[in-house]
C-alpha cells in the first residue's frame, strides 16, 4: 500500500525556493533513507511534510493515505499518524513530558471516538511501551526537552513516536548528537516498532545508523531535488565518495 | 494572523450594560461628597468622621508613580463616587430588587434567588455602589457567622467595624487606600467567631455598571481563635470607551490558629484590542496575622482590566503565623499587569510562600513586584518565592522586581525565577503531535498555572481555567 506519494514538489521561504521538484514515493512496510549535504533541504522537506507555516508549497502534489495533504491542518496530518522526529526539538516549560503525552495521545483519541485516557490509564500504556523498547521513565517527569542534553531530546522524541504509533514517521537525524550506544538503543527501538502497515523515512549524514535500520531505498537530496536513488549500497558509496561527484551530475 | 494571535483574541463576554434607573452623584469630590454618602448610608458620626480624616489627609497627599504601568492622569473631578440602582429603599428581600439587576447576576452566572442560588457557597451581590443581595445569611447566622454588606455593618455592629477598620490598612496608608476610605461606598464584612469553621464558602461579586462613576469597596474579615474562612471574590464590567477607576480596600485579621483563605477572580473589562477603555484596579489588600499560627492565604487570577496594580500582603505578627500568595496574571493586547505581594516576617518561626505566574500576549506588559522582609525580632523566619513569567509572542514584556530585606540571621531564604517564551515553534511541535493550536495554548498556560489554579476552591478553578482560555484566545504568535 502506498503511504505518501510526493510529485514534483516545490517549497518556498519568503520567496526563496527551497524545495526544487521532489518525488518520493513510500510504501507501507519500508524504510527511506534520505542523505545529502548540510542545506540541501532535508529538514523543509519534513517541515512542509509536517505543515510549518513558514513554508509555501508553490508546485506539486503530496498525496499521504489517499489524500491531498496539503488540505489538511498539520495536527489533522498528525492525527492521520504522520510523525516528524525534529532535528532541534523545541523545549516546552512548565508542562511534563508525561503530561504532554497524554494530551496528544488524547488528542489522536478523541479523533478517532474513542475514549480519552485519564493519567492512570496513560501510564500503563506508556510502561507497557518503554518495556517494548527497554528504556526506564526517567525523562517523563521532566518538562518536555527543557534543559535536556542533545541526546535525550533525541531519544525523547522516539519515545513519542512509539507512544504514537505513526503510520509514517520521518526522524530527521535522530542519529546526530546520540554516542555510540544510544545510537543503537535508539536504532533498537525503532526497529521494534516497525510493522507491514508503517514506514520510516531516516534522515540522515551517516550510514553508520543505516547499518542498524536497513533502508530499502536511499535518495540523495541535494539544491532541492532528488538526483539520484539507489538501494542500501549508495549510502557505503556515498560514505565513500562524498557529494561532489552527484553535484556535478545534477548540475 | 499568526496562530498565536488567534488564538488570544476573543471578545470580553461580560461587556454588556443594564439598563436601569439609577441614583447617581453628580461627579465631583469634595467634602459634601464625603458626607452625602455617608448620609446616604444612614451611618453613624465616627463613620463620618473617619471618612472626613481620610479625605482631609488625601487632599495632601499626590498620586503614587512608581510603578511600572504607564497610564494617563486621572481627574478625579469627573468621577461619580456613588451610583446605586433605584429604588433605594433598604432591600430586606429579594422581591424589592430591580428584576434588571437580577437578571445581570443571572447572565453572570451568579442566580441570586432561593431556587436557583448556588449551593455551598454565600454570595454577596454588589452592583455599583450598592449591594443588593446576601444570600443564606440565616445559615450562616446559625453559626454565629455575620456576613453582610458593608453599609449593613457599619449600622449593625458598629463596634466590631469601629475596632477593625483601618487596623490593617489605615486611611492614610496610601494614596488610593485614603481615597477609598474618604468614599468607599459598599464591600462585604465578616465576622467568624472562635471556633467557627465557616460551613460554607463566602463571596463576593462586584458590578460595575453605571457610566462615569467609579468604584470604591471596602472589605474586612475577621477571624477569631481557630476559625476558618474560605471567601471568594469575583467581578465584571460592562465594556466602555472611558477609563472606569476601582479602587478598592481588603483587611483581613487573623486571631490564634485562625485562618482565611481569600481568593479572586479579577475580571474587570480590560479595554479593546488597541488599549480603548478598561478599568483601572487599583487595589489595597492586607492581611494581618495577628495571633500565634494562624494563616493567611491569598490566592488571586487577575485576567481583566485595562491596569492591574495591587500587592495582596502578609503582616505575620503572631508567632508560627503563615503567609502565602499564589498568583496568575494575564496581560493581554495592551493590558498592564504591576502586581505582587509584601510579607513582612515580624513574629518567630514566621513562614511565607510566594508562587508567581505572570503570562504576558499581545503587547501586554507583567511586572512582578514583591517584598520579603524579615524583622529583626523574626527569629528562624522562611521565605520560599518563585516567580515565573510567560510570554507568549515577542512583542510583550515581563519584569521582575523581587526585593529582599533580611535584618535577622537566622532567616532562611530560598528563591526562584524562570522566564519561558512560547512562540509558533513550540505551538507547531504541539501540532505536530496532534494538539490544535488552541489546545496547545491551554495546554502550555494550563499547566504553567497549575500550582495556583490548585489552590483554589473547585468551582472557581474550572472557571479560572476558561477565562484563561478566554483571556488569551487569539494570542498564539
Ligand atoms: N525558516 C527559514 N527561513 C529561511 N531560510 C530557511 C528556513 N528554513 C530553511 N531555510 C534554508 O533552506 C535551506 C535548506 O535548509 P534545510 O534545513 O532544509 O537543510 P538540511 O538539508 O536539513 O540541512 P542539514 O543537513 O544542515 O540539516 C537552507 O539554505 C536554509 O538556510
Ligand atoms: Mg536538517
Amino acid at each position: 500500500m502506498t503511504l505518501l506519494e510526493i510529485k514534483n514538489l516545490h517549497a518556498s521561504v519568503d520567496g526563496k525556493e527551497i524545495l526544487r521538484g521532489i518525488d518520493l514515493t513510500v510504501n507501507a512496510g519500508e524504510v527511506h533513507a534520505i542523505m545529502g549535504p548540510n542545506g540541501s533541504g532535508k529538514s523543509t522537506l519534513a517541515q512542509v511534510l509536517a505543515g510549518h507555516p513558514a513554508f509555501e508549497v508553490t508546485e506539486g502534489s503530496v498525496t499521504y493515505l489517499g489524500k491531498n495533504l496539503m488540505d489538511l491542518a498539520p495536527e489533522e496530518r498528525a492525527r492521520d499518524g504522520l510523525f516528524i522526529a525534529f532535528q532541534y526539538p523545541v523545549a516546552i516549560r512548565g508542562i511534563t513530558n508525561a503530561y504532554f503525552l497524554r494530551s496528544a495521545v488524547n488528542a489522536i483519541r478523541k479523533q478517532r471516538g474513542d475514549e480519552e485516557l485519564d493519567m492512570l490509564d496513560f501510564i500503563e500504556i506508556l510502561e507497557e511501551k518503554l518495556k517494548v523498547i527497554g528504556w526506564d521513565d526517567s525523562l517523563m517527569n521532566r518538562p518536555v526537552n527543557d534543559g535536556f542534553s542533545g541526546g535525550e531530546k533525541k531519544r525523547n522524541e522516539i519515545l513519542q513516536m512509539a507512544i504514537l504509533e505513526p503510520k509514517l514517521a520521518i526522524l530527521d537525524e535522530t542519529d546526530s548528537g546520540l554516542d555510540i550506544d544510544a545510537l543503537k538503543i535508539v536504532a533498537d527501538a525503532v526497529n521494534k516498532l516497525r510493522r507491514p502497515d508503517n514506514a520510516t523515512v531516516v534522515v540522515t549524514h551517516y550510514q553508520r545508523i543505516l547499518a542498524y535500520i536497513v533502508p530499502d531505498r536511499v535518495h540523495v537530496l541535494a539544491n532541492g531535488k532528488i538526483v539520484k536513488s539507489g538501494g542500501k549500497d549508495l549510502a557505503l558509496e556515498l560514505e565513500r565518495r562524498g557529494y561532489d561527484w552527484l553535484k556535478a551530475e545534477a548540475a | 494572523m499568526t496562530s498565536l494571535e488567534t488564538q488570544v483574541n476573543e471578545p470580553y463576554k461580560y461587556g454588556w450594560v443594564t439598563d436601569i434607573d439609577t441614583d447617581t452623584l453628580p461627579a465631583g469630590l469634595n467634602e459634601d461628597t464625603v458626607r452625602s454618602i455617608s448620609l446616604k448610608k444612614q451611618e453613624p458620626d465616627f463613620m463620618l468622621q473617619w471618612r472626613l480624616r481620610a479625605y482631609r489627609h488625601w487632599l495632601k497627599m499626590t498620586e503614587p508613580s512608581w510603578s511600572n504601568v504607564r497610564y494617563p492622569p486621572i481627574d478625579y473631578q469627573a468621577i461619580s463616587y456613588y451610583a446605586a440602582p433605584k429604588p433605594k429603599k433598604q432591600l430586606d428581600s429579594l422581591d424589592e430588587v430591580d428584576p434588571e439587576v437580577l437578571k445581570t447576576f443571572e447572565k453572570l452566572g451568579i442566580p441570586l434567588s432561593e431556587q436557583k442560588r448556588l449551593s455551598g457557597v454565600a454570595v454577596d451581590a454588589i452592583f455599583d455602589s450598592v449591594s443588593v443581595a446576601t444570600t443564606f445569611k440565616d445559615t450562616l447566622a446559625e453559626y454565629g457567622v455575620i456576613f453582610c454588606p458593608f453599609s449593613e455593618a457599619v449600622r449593625e455592629h458598629p463596634e466590631l467595624v469601629e475596632k477593625y477598620l483601618g487596623s490593617v490598612v489605615p486611611y492614610n496608608d496610601n494614596f488610593f487606600a485614603a481615597l477609598n476610605s474618604a468614599v468607599f461606598s459598599d464591600g462585604s464584612f465578616c465576622y467568624i467567631p472562635k471556633g467557627v469553621r465557616c460551613p460554607l464558602e463566602l463571596s463576593t461579586y462586584f458590578r460595575m455598571n453605571a457610566e462615569g462613576s467609579g468604584q470604591f469597596e471596602r472589605t474586612l474579615i475577621v477571624a477569631e481563635e481557630s476559625a476558618y474562612v474560605s471567601y471568594l471574590e469575583g467581578c465584571s464590567a460592562p465594556m466602555r470607551d472611558e477609563n472606569q477607576l476601582h479602587a478598592a480596600v481588603v483587611e483581613l485579621i487573623t486571631m490564634d490558629n485562625a485562618q482565611i483563605k481569600y481568593s479572586t477572580v479579577q475580571n474587570w473589562y480590560p479595554g479593546d484590542k488597541d488599549g480603548k477603555g478598561g478599568v483601572f484596579n487599583f487595589v489595597t489588600k492586607r492581611g494581618k496575622c495577628l495571633g500565634v499560627n494562624s494563616k493567611i492565604s491569598w490566592t488571586q487570577v487577575e485576567t481583566g482590566s485595562a491596569i492591574t496594580w495591587k500587592y495582596p500582603s502578609c503582616i505575620l505578627q503572631g508567632d508560627g503565623s503563615v503567609g502565602e500568595f499564589y498568583s496568575v496574571a494575564v496581560t493581554n493586547n495592551h493590558q498592564q499587569a504591576d502586581t505582587g505581594t509584601k510579607m513582612i516576617h515580624i513574629g518567630n518561626n514566621t513562614k511565607s510562600t510566594i508562587v508567581s505566574k505572570g503570562i504576558s500576549a499581545g503587547f501586554g506588559q507583567n511586572t512582578y513586584r514583591g517584598q520579603v522582609k524579615i524583622m529583626k525580632g523574626a527569629k528562624n523566619a522562611r521565605n520560599y518565592s518563585q516567580c515565573d513569567s510567560m510570554l507568549l509572542g515577542d512583542k510583550c514584556g515581563a519584569h521582575t522586581f523581587p526585593y529582599i530585606d533580611v535584618r535577622n540571621s537566622t532567616a532562611v531564604m530560598e528563591h526562584e525565577a524562570t522566564t519561558s517564551k512560547v512562540g509558533e515553534e513550540q505551538i507547531f511541535y504541539c501540532q505536530q503531535r496532534g494538539l490544535s493550536a488552541e489546545e496547545a495554548v491551554s495546554l502550555i498556560v494550563n499547566g504553567f498555572c497549575k500550582e495556583v489554579f490548585r489552590e483554589l476552591p473547585m468551582e472557581f478553578a474550572v472557571e479560572a481555567q476558561k477565562l484563561l482560555g478566554v483571556t488569551l484566545e487569539g494570542s498564539v504568535g
